[in-house]
């Protein structure tokens, strides 16, 4: 019986759409949980690939090629971002190590 | 058959987010990071958006997270930390008043526009036809920002090796 209703079911687009909601809203939790500025990096990693998701599910949907060029600029745009932003989590714990995002509340060194 | 890989690649996502959020340590958090990233792969490869699947293998599990993997390694914070801490006690309760909510406000807007969604024409189905379909959007239509993220690239790597140039002099700044 279980296996009759997943080979006729097909996952349509809204399914996808539900799943990126839900990992961006996972991302969100833990951006404003965490307080390790690394994580806090993943999560909004976490944030890009639900928007990723939704992207792609909708090119797919909509027979749109533009939806997948943009995720090839936003993937692109997330790889320097991590590069640039783990260059200032660097500098910064360098000075002042263990730091949590707390600490960092002044732009004073 | 498809259910059944969407469901198995969609658990591996919210695992491996959970995963993220929730574990102490750092290295741990970065491998669950993983798990996510070849579950959102899996959900692309169903898509059949194949040249988006092996980017998103390459790109972010093989460079952006090795590169947090190399930064917790150097910085030596591949510790456990102590989650107990919660220095706003009313933060976490908030926090994840607002993820839920954020969550349940976009389900309720998918589930409401369900219906005004309509399928367009197929993408080809062929692996080589979603990749020379996406290369000649990017080379024709979007050719000016492809080029300009040449140069964000270029600006990112230069900016970054200066940020975080020891100082010689060894002074304060």
């Amino acid at each position: 019986m279980t296996a009759v209703l997943l080979a006729a079911v097909a996952p349509t687009t809204t399914y996808y759409l539900v799943l990126g909601a839900v990992l961006f809203g996972i991302g969100a939790t833990g951006l404003l949980v965490r307080r390790n500025p690394l994580i806090m990096f993943m999560c909004i990693e976490l944030m890009l690939n639900a928007v990723n998701l939704t992207f792609v599910a909708l090119a797919v949907r909509f027979g749109d090629i533009d939806g997948q060029t943009a995720v090839f600029f936003v993937m692109v745009v997330a790889a320097a971002e991590v590069v640039v932003g783990l260059g200032i989590i660097i500098s910064i714990l360098r000075r002042r190590p263990g730091a949590t995002a707390d600490d960092l509340a002044e732009l004073k060194g | 058959m498809q259910l059944l890989v969407f469901i198995l690649a969609s658990v591996m996502v919210v695992a491996g987010a959970f995963g993220v959020i929730l574990r102490s340590n750092p290295v741990h958090a970065a491998l669950s990071l993983v798990l996510t990233l070849f579950g959102v792969a899996v959900h692309f490869v169903a898509l059949e958006a194949h040249f988006l699947a092996a980017v998103q293998i390459i790109v972010y599990a093989g460079a952006i997270v090795v590169l947090f993997l190399f930064v917790i390694m150097l910085l030596g914070v591949d510790k456990a930390e102590d989650l107990s801490v919660e220095p706003f006690p009313i933060q976490r309760p908030l926090a994840a008043v607002v993820g839920v909510g954020v969550s349940g406000l976009v389900i309720a807007a998918i589930v409401r526009a369900r219906d005004t969604i309509v399928a367009g024409e197929p993408l080809g189905a062929d692996g080589d036809q979603n990749i020379s379909a996406l290369a000649r959007n990017l080379f024709s239509d979007h050719v000016f920002a492809f080029e300009f993220t040449s140069i964000l690239l270029i600006v990112a790597v230069a900016g970054t090796v200066l940020l975080t140039r020891k100082d010689k002099k060894g002074s304060e700044s």
